[in-house]
């Protein structure tokens, strides 16, 4: 029952032998022991392993590691390049868009695709396409500014103030 | 609004400074329990009772040791052997870690399995479930109930325990206050439930147990807030065999979430100790989900609330009287003295001098907790009860809510105020507060907008909350857990280049400690904060404190991280009028160092006092540049808020839509603007949780019907709205930097502000109370109760 | 959680799939997106002992427009359909269900023909493969067949897919005159089952004359249904707020909610009652733009 399979993650190929059973998120966890892709659930409700698969952002608790056979992977860790770190990471850390972290790499990764497929979102269509990852510490309003600020980085924008804002 | 007296290279209190511990969570390098692989490392997973109440009749080990990689199967008869098959709550009630002989709720551990691989681990839990055999008996579900003359007895195993009742607690003044409402012209009473809840954190529990035979040493890896009490638990339960406090160390790495959820010791932590003592491997055990989300619970508190009051609105006294539903032990994590927390603030923000409070604690067949679900020790129950039963006084009399508030608030100048139930109220500004929230929203439009819509036959409805929370557990001549003070510690080490580390006996789950206590210490020492790396979670190195819940890290280690730098300010201060030359009399500080009053330009830094203080420091005077403070609280701190919520709801299907939110917080004097604001956002949300979404729901056999997050309904960036938050500040006076805490004041606040609105909104209807969460289907079968569904209300009159 | 162990097929062709298929009888089951199988298996609730993944099977995984029809491959994911915009410009239905149907993550794995072939009335494609009167292109080792959506769904999780068989396509007419669709449900917060969900799809003649009006329920039958007497309510008509509140009205009669956590069945119809309207409105503005 096991299968020998190979996984590029971050540029890097994983060859390994596997059980046909063994979750996605556990090959990157446990055997590319990259473990900045977390586990929340157990139902693909809470998003804490999001990853992009050939770009497109999985869930990868849900997804089977024999699955992706010859496929590409991306996860936190490969966010960051020699140039420094992507502009969704800079988004998260100067809008104060995490408090534990613990959602923030698969938060980050859902949000990667997100603004691939729409570079300028409304704050409804953030809200949207983050609605299949559950973060209990923000309250979500800082993680929407932390995409408004990538989003304006990636495009080459101006930057929007980081400052809180507070009702006077 | 918030003024800083450090500038921003110094970043003291008042700025804006980015999060340092942000760094490694954004490149996925933050370290939580499942991160930790140990060598010879091997997996727990644990079988648990598909039955709420029942005996075990038999445990066929063999299938699951048939298992490939399956090494042992635990089960409480093991433990008894060694006498770790009971341990205690937090509350000096008894909790099994595995029953010897029966199960007291759905879900309950009942046989661990140990293996060499996770897989293993649960493929033995899979094929041993079918090998437990029960004999299932009726359980008690509903507390109600319980008291029963025909009801068993769920726990003969405690000495004298006649009945189901766990306690009894009241507070007030039980015969004035029932004149009051005897004679009273208004009384107004509504019976709520608080329902059961999870914190939900996104990560769930987990342990990573590894025992040292040769030196008889036990290391955990923990998701704990209160790393210091876990050990002391630790020691309590396995002392016997040899554990002692000094030969185990508790680790919380990185936690990903507590909300107070991460307070107790479960049994799954002890299962893994007692297995990595007797197999000398590490163990790992990590909660799924599930198993998570029926182990424990906040809340489940059912409330009878009534006030008594003059026909123009003047409250006269309030009563509380409380059932509260504990599962099958006390789990929750009060102060000793305090069996329902710090539930009598439940007077709440209005002057009044008479009230009385008591509760009932009522053991069932569900899981045991009471832990907090981001609030100081039920504060939320008490605040949603006086809120929602102001409202309904408001109501009765035909008073706008808001007036009513402002004309019975405490008055500023009230302060320190004594509590018709015993708490001294150190400092608040009400109306500053309402006044705010108040002019942000537009609060006279709304109210003819409201009007308007209804005569359209649309659903538009206001809701207030102005409360008063109770935080900074505590002064040790009244609050402790276990027996151990509830203080908390802080200690400085400033190195000779004048950097520094501190180090705490609380501990982060998010709240963003490493920047926020940076903050303090540069405040009063004028070391830059970025140049102060702070460090908690681990019981070697930090200084003993009882941990981070209920609001408590900045009221009590933020005290004391205040104090010990100020008595390093003093030294530095020695050193300089010995390097300056002067008397100490002469020397006035700034931040970051002293000087020469009236010349200025003779002045030492903090950096060069610190190096003196190793190369060059006074003869006789002690060397080095270290300082430890363990502060004891003079009373607690009482954050309060005006929120109001503006809501809309579809008069056919009744889905509620939260226009508006508007939270106005006075936490005093403020570390951190952008934390503190993160922190109202996130617990606005979860304020927001279990008044619209989140329940634990079981049928009358003791099932949880809905133990995964398909079902058990957490708000994600949808539901949540967009939240508008401000501040008034009020310093706290005994505090020695003014300030409050504000993490769980929004998730206290938020929810009855919600319902308020919902409930003002059906007025047409005739609708006084529903309880939380308030659903669409909630909303539409009280209508259907009543008749009233399809009422035509366009000829409703306010 | 961890699914029981099993063995992995990836075939690279229909017929090798065929093949293992007929090799593993029933022992096998086809993994498709994964996003509703594997979570089964993960709680234990499923134990097949193979599965046999579609994914690698060129073919399956195309969209066209031809021949009067919009054809789907079956293993077209549900996030290609909501960024097609070839499809939602005749289809915003499809836009419509895409946003409602669990989150993006899982819609960029999860297939229409997955989605489908689950054969759950608590999904959300089902309804609107109705109110589209779309039909299904099934195969097996010999022959393919073609089976109206009005006799796919047999019971709870059953379809017409026997075993050996595969859901290889989904073929929709593409209406000649005006039309218009529309979805939308009602749930307890993003990425629920619905509470309940109502697809409209209308036609119109010149005159505005209803021509053909599908309507398919979501998660209030016990297999997913058509509302037949509120279509039958709206053809031959010019649609106007009697006739939408006479077929909204005959839906929530006609709908078999059970009760449940979302609500009790009364509560149910009242909320298909609502969408109904909503949708026959939605659907009528957008034949007529």
């Amino acid at each position: 029952m096991t299968k020998e399979i190979t996984v590029t993650i971050n540029g890097e190929e994983h060859t390994h032998e596997v059980e046909s059973r063994t979750l996605l998120v556990h090959f990157i966890r446990e055997i590319a022991e990259l473990t900045g892709t977390h586990i929340g659930c157990d139902t693909s409700s809470c998003g804490a392993c999001t990853i992009l698969i050939d770009g497109k952002s999985a869930k990868s608790c849900t997804i089977l590691a024999v699955q992706v056979n010859g496929k590409n992977v991306t996860t936190v860790e490969g966010l960051a390049t020699t140039e420094g770190v992507h502009p969704i990471q800079e988004g998260f850390k100067e809008n104060h868009g995490l408090h534990c972290g613990f959602c923030t790499s698969g938060m980050m990764m859902r949000c990667v695709e997100l603004l691939e497929n729409n570079p300028n979102p409304t704050e409804e269509e953030i809200r949207w396409g983050i609605s299949g990852n559950l973060c209990r510490c923000t309250g979500y309003n800082n993680i929407v500014k932390a995409v408004q600020y990538a989003g304006a980085k990636l495009r080459g924008d101006e930057l929007p103030s980081t400052e809180p804002v507070f009702v006077e | 609004m918030i003024q800083c007296k450090t500038s921003k290279e110094i970043g003291g209190m008042g700025h804006s400074v980015k999060r340092k511990e942000d760094d490694r969570f954004v490149h996925g390098k933050g370290t939580y329990v499942d991160d930790i692989q140990l060598k010879g490392m091997l997996f727990m997973d644990i079988a648990r009772s598909p039955y709420a109440y029942a005996k075990i009749k038999n445990i066929n080990k063999d299938l699951a040791m048939a298992v490939d990689g399956v090494l042992a199967v635990i089960t409480g008869k093991d433990l008894e052997q060694y006498n770790l098959h009971w341990m205690p709550t937090l509350m000096s009630d008894t909790q099994m870690v595995l029953p010897t002989d029966t199960v007291m709720h759905q879900g309950q551990e009942v046989a661990a399995i140990i293996a060499t691989s996770r897989e293993a681990a649960r493929d033995g839990r899979e094929a041993l479930v079918p090998g437990i055999e029960y004999e299932v008996m009726k359980p008690i579900v509903d507390p109600f109930k319980a008291l029963d003359d025909d009801a068993p007895l769920l726990r003969p195993d405690k000495e004298g325990q006649k009945d189901n009742q766990a306690w009894h607690w009241e507070v007030g003044q039980k015969e004035e206050t029932e004149k009051i409402f005897a004679e009273a012209d208004v009384v107004v009473k509504e019976q709520m439930h608080i329902p059961r809840i999870h914190v939900a954190s996104i990560e769930t529990c987990g342990i990573v147990a590894d025992y040292d035979k040769v030196q008889n040493h036990l290391t955990t890896h923990l998701t704990t807030q209160a790393p210091h009490a876990i050990r002391t638990v630790i020691a309590l339960v396995a002392g016997h065999v040899g554990l002692t406090e000094e030969k185990i160390r508790v680790i919380a790495h990185d936690i990903g979430g507590g909300f107070g959820g991460k307070v107790p010791v479960f049994p799954g932590y002890v299962i893994a100790i007692a297995a990595t003592f007797l197999i000398g491997k590490p163990v790992k055990w990590i909660e799924d989900r599930s198993d998570n989300l029926t182990n424990s619970f906040a809340r489940d508190y059912h409330i009878t609330a009534e006030m008594a009051g003059t026909k123009d609105g003047k409250i006269l006294a309030s009563r509380m009287k409380v059932l509260a539903d504990h599962g099958y032990t006390d789990g929750a994590a009060n102060p000793s003295k305090f069996p329902t927390g710090m539930f009598s603030i439940g007077t709440g923000s209005y002057d009044y001098k008479h009230a009385f409070m008591e509760a009932d604690a009522i053991y069932t067949n569900k899981p045991p907790g009471g832990v907090a679900y981001r609030c100081s020790f039920r504060v939320t129950e008490a605040v949603h009860a006086i809120e929602r039963i102001t409202d309904r006084f408001a109501l009765e009399i035909g008073k706008d809510p808001a007036e009513l508030r402002s004309e019975n608030f405490i008055k500023k100048e009230d302060f320190p105020w004594q509590s018709p139930t015993g708490w001294e109220y150190d400092s608040g500004d009400y109306q500053a507060g309402l006044d705010l929230a108040m002019k942000t929203v537009e609060y006279d439009k709304l109210r003819v907008e409201q009007k308007a819509k209804w005569k359209e036959g649309k659903l538009m409805g206001i809701g207030l909350s102005t409360f008063t929370e109770i935080v900074g557990a505590g002064p040790s001549k009244d609050f402790d857990i276990l027996g151990i003070k509830m203080f908390d510690s802080a200690e400085i080490r400033v190195h000779p280049t004048g950097k520094a580390i501190a180090r705490f006996g609380t501990k982060s789950q998010g709240q963003g400690h490493e920047t926020t206590y940076a903050q303090i210490i540069a405040e009063e020492l004028g070391i830059p904060s970025k140049d102060i790396q702070i460090e908690e979670g681990d019981t070697d190195p930090a200084p003993y404190g009882l941990g981070t819940y209920a609001s408590r890290s900045t009221p009590t280690a933020g005290a004391a991280a205040a104090i010990a730098a100020r008595k390093l300010r003093d030294k530095a201060k020695k050193i300089a009028a010995y390097l300056l030359e002067v008397s100490e009399d002469d020397l006035e500080w700034e931040p970051g160092k002293w000087f020469v009053k009236g010349a200025p330009e003779k002045a030492k830094t903090i950096q060069e006092l610190v190096f003196a203080a190793y190369t060059n420091h006074p003869q006789g005077m002690e060397g080095g540049f270290e300082a430890t403070h363990y502060y004891d609280p003079p009373n607690l701190t009482f954050p309060s808020g005006a929120y109001i919520c503006v809501v809309d709801i579809d008069p056919d299907t009744f889905e509620i839509k939260v226009r508006r939110f508007v939270a106005i917080d006075d936490a005093g004097h403020i570390i951190n603007p952008m934390v503190a604001q993160g922190q109202v956002h996130g617990g606005l949300t979860q304020g927001i949780a279990p008044a619209m979404y989140e329940e634990i729901i079981y049928d009358e056999d003791g099932n949880a019907l809905n133990g995964t997050l398909m079902d058990y309904l957490v708000p994600t960036a949808v539901e949540s709205p967009n939240w508008e938050t401000g501040h008034t500040v009020t310093p706290s006076p005994h505090h020695p930097i003014g300030a409050k805490g504000i993490g769980e004041s929004p998730t206290v606040g938020a929810p009855p502000a919600i319902a308020n609105a919902i409930i003002d909104a059906l007025r047409p209807y005739g609708i006084t109370h529903l309880d939380i969460p308030i659903t669409p289907y909630k909303v539409f079968k009280a209508l259907k109760e009543k008749g009233v569904l399809d009422k035509d209300i366009t000829g409703f009159e306010a | 959680m961890i699914p029981a162990n099993f063995d992995y097929h990836a075939p690279s062709t229909l017929d090798e799939a065929f093949k293992l298929l007929s090799e593993l009888g029933d022992e096998a089951k086809i993994l498709a997106g994964g996003h509703s199988l594997i979570p089964m298996m993960k709680l234990r609730f499923a134990e097949p002992e193979h599965l046999v993944d579609l994914g690698g099977i060129p073919g399956l995984n195309t969209v066209s427009m031809e021949n009067g029809s919009l054809h789907i491959g079956a293993m077209v994911k549900e996030a290609e359909l909501e960024h097609n915009a070839e499809v939602t410009s005749k289809f915003p239905i499809f836009t419509d269900a895409a946003k409602l149907i669990a989150d993006p993550q899982v819609r960029n794995f999860g297939t229409l023909g997955g989605n489908l072939a689950h054969g759950d009335a608590a999904n959300d494609q089902p309804a609107v493969m109705l109110a589209l009167g779309a039909s299904v292109e099934i195969t097996n080792a010999e022959e393919k067949r073609t089976v109206d959506i009005n006799d796919f769904f047999y019971g709870f999780y059953m379809t017409a897919i026997q075993e050996g068989e595969i859901l290889t396509n989904i073929s929709i007419p593409v209406p000649a005159g005006k039309f218009g669709n529309a979805y939308s449900k009602i749930e307890r917060k993003v990425g629920d089952y619905a509470t309940g969900g109502v697809a409209v799809a209308l036609e119109l003649d010149d005159s505005g004359v209803c021509t053909r009006a599908g309507i398919g329920l979501t998660n209030v039958n016990p297999t997913p249904m058509r509302a037949e007497r509120s279509e039958a309510a709206l053809v031959g008509k010019v649609i106007d707020a009697a006739a939408i509140a006479e077929a909204a009205q005959m839906a929530s009669e006609d709908c078999n909610p059970s009760d449940d956590l979302r609500g009790d069945s009364d509560y149910k119809r009242r909320v298909i009652r609502s969408l109904t309207k909503k949708m026959i409105a939605k659907a009528l503005e957008r034949a007529q733009a």
